[in-house]
């Protein structure tokens, strides 16, 4: 016997089409965010030409939006936007959900009773509801929204990190643990956290793409991102009157997130830790 | 049995005074002065006032609340800041033409669904079985915009075939809704029949791996069998709950399509009033969307329990 836990050996498989396909797609938006500000053909927020929603041509790749900006640099600029506002609500909804859960089922008590019915009752409201109310409430800056969301997913991921402590809980190198006198933060941290980086790491991925198609739902709404800035929602938003002519400008945006989120959701099916429970609480 | 139901009853209505409460507070207290953001940054100390005494805003906030809650009890959901009519009426309006988007929805996609799902867990991993799997997948994972600007762009732009706004006039024949629903339904049909077909999967696959389904594939029960006759029977719970969920789902997806496509539904009333920030038209969708959720949550829960094989026999002999 080892004195850490084995864990059952994983089938060798070669990296799917899949795989590739979602790092692949996921890489590029990441290239395209960091280096953003030199990929732009043009300001996103000048005009170049007076007539909106012109076809594409060689300067201007996608076209001009619906003012006359070109599209292809609006599209560039909101792609950073779009995924740091969903990086930072996933990042805050994992902080607080996994933190809190695992630290309740580890204690008990009482404050995992107050905590559980506190999130039952979150959960039992729809997320766009809960969105719309706090949005007319405190109007909308980034700011605003990016913690909202995180606040919102945090309690399905607290249920999630909840569950996963559980089963932690009661095997025996966590009684050993204990009985070496361990304090909590190394329980925690030490023990339990390792257990669980897999399962809480395709669920990040999965929040994420949740967190991006509900932001984007709000900006499309016009209560998230206001203008001049835009993110991917916005911008479908923006362009939608384009639609009647004909022309493709709200398709990219749109086409961009469904893109973020397909790959998200690949990823995690082929991690194989997808949690049909966790999907359930969307 | 009864004492049961009464149970879930009673915790229903817990959960929907919880709610009330939290959009009270949420819509009430957060933005400090509803009458101040009625009328603007340039309004008169006087005309806020003025507004404040209309509103009732000088009352206390509990005096407010129960106020509020008894209204609502008796049917008077208060009255529009924006408008000036009162918001039952705007609320009836609206309420018909979202139950009749999300109940064709549901009609359509939940048998849809089923099938769709019960096939893709009758293959064995072939090409065909992949590929159905990853375009659900594809489906699940895509915004309803993209499918919404996508269906107006083919077959409203491109082909003249239904109308891109989905306008319902009072006395249009029924072929008229038929076309302008067309659009609308489509979408929400896709987006909700991915999501249950990849659920139905699961919880069927789930299924195919306990040993009761091991049993009968080594008595050699034909694959198609074992799914529609050994496993299904056992997923009426959880796949009750499923649609049920995604029922209640349907109200994200349709705020956004019914943003898309102009139709005059409850949830493009409620973005509406969000943007005006119109408080008491907010509250009182705001109730009705939660309200409406925790009911199909409350009762997908009473139907996975009734369902569930173990449960039930453990709730009678306790007389639970």
């Amino acid at each position: 016997m080892t004195t850490k836990p084995d864990l059952a050996p994983l089938p060798r498989q070669r990296p799917s089409l899949t795989l590739w396909f979602s790092f692949g797609v996921l890489g590029a938006f990441v290239f395209i965010a960091v280096f953003s500000p030199w990929l732009v053909p043009f300001d996103p927020t000048e005009f170049v030409t007076d007539l909106p929603f012109q076809a594409g041509n060689g300067a201007s790749i996608l076209g001009s939006d619906y003012l006359g900006r070109d599209l292809f640099s609006r599209l560039i600029a909101g792609t950073s936007l779009t995924l740091l506002m969903g990086l930072g609500a996933t990042l805050l909804a994992h902080l607080v959900g996994d933190t809190l859960g695992m630290l309740v089922a580890l204690r008990g008590g009482w404050l995992d009773v107050v905590l559980c019915r506190i999130v039952d009752v979150a959960l039992s409201l729809p997320k766009i509801i809960v969105g719309l109310v706090v949005v007319a409430a405190l109007g909308s800056s980034i700011t605003t929204l990016v913690v909202v969301t995180g606040l919102i997913y945090s309690a399905s991921v607290f249920r999630v990190a909840r569950a996963l402590g559980r089963d932690l809980v009661g095997q025996d190198f966590m009684r050993v643990a204990r009985m070496r006198g361990e304090g909590p933060v190394w329980l925690l941290f030490g023990e339990m956290l390792p257990h669980v980086v897999r399962p809480l790491a395709a669920d990040f991925a999965i929040r994420m793409s949740f967190a991006i198609l509900f932001m984007s739902s709000l900006s499309f709404l016009g209560l998230g991102v206001q203008p001049p800035l835009a993110d991917w929602g916005a911008l479908v938003r923006e362009n939608l009157q384009g639609l009647g002519g004909g022309s493709l400008a709200p398709i990219y945006p749109a086409l961009a997130i469904a893109l973020v989120s397909i790959a998200l959701n690949l990823f995690v099916d082929v991690l194989g830790e997808r949690n049909d429970a966790a999907e359930l609480s969307k | 049995m009864i004492g049961y139901l009464i149970k879930r009853l009673l915790l229903a209505v817990l959960v929907l005074w919880l709610v009330s409460l939290l959009v009270f507070v949420g819509t009430e207290i957060l933005p400090g002065d509803v009458a101040q953001l009625a009328l603007g940054q340039f309004a008169t100390p006087e005309s806020v006032a003025t507004l404040r005494t209309e509103l009732g805003l000088d009352q206390p906030a509990a005096l407010r609340y129960l106020d509020w809650l008894f209204g609502i009890l008796q049917g008077d959901w208060g009255q529009s800041i924006t408008t000036k009519t009162p918001v039952a009426d705007m609320l009836s309006q609206r309420i018909g033409n979202t139950v009749l988007l999300a109940g064709t929805t549901t009609l359509i996609a939940t048998p849809l669904a089923i099938c769709i799902g019960l096939l893709l867990s009758l293959g064995t991993g072939g090409w065909l079985d992949r590929l159905g799997s990853i375009t659900i997948l594809g489906l699940s994972a895509t915004p309803e915009f993209l499918i919404a600007t996508l269906a107006v762009l083919l077959f409203a732009v491109k082909l003249y075939w239904f109308p891109a706004v989905a306008y319902l006039s009072p006395g249009a024949s029924w072929q008229d809704t038929a076309r302008a629903l067309f659009l609308p339904v489509a979408t929400l049909v896709i987006v909700v029949t991915a999501q249950i077909a990849r659920m139905t999967r699961a919880i069927i696959s789930n299924l195919l791996g306990q040993p009761f389904a091991e049993m009968a594939m080594l008595k050699g029960v034909p694959r198609y069998k074992i799914v529609s006759q050994h496993a299904l029977i056992m997923a009426v719970g959880p796949l009750a709950n499923v649609v049920a969920l995604n029922v209640a789902y349907l109200v994200s997806g349709v705020v956004v399509v019914e943003t898309v496509f102009a139709y005059p539904g409850l949830a493009r009333l409620m973005v509406d009033a969000v943007q005006a920030r119109d408080m008491p038209v907010v509250q009182a969708c705001a109730m009705v969307f939660g309200a409406v959720y925790v009911i199909l949550i409350l009762l997908a829960d009473t139907l996975a329990d009734l369902f569930d094989p173990f449960l039930t026999t453990s709730r009678k002999a306790t007389g639970q």
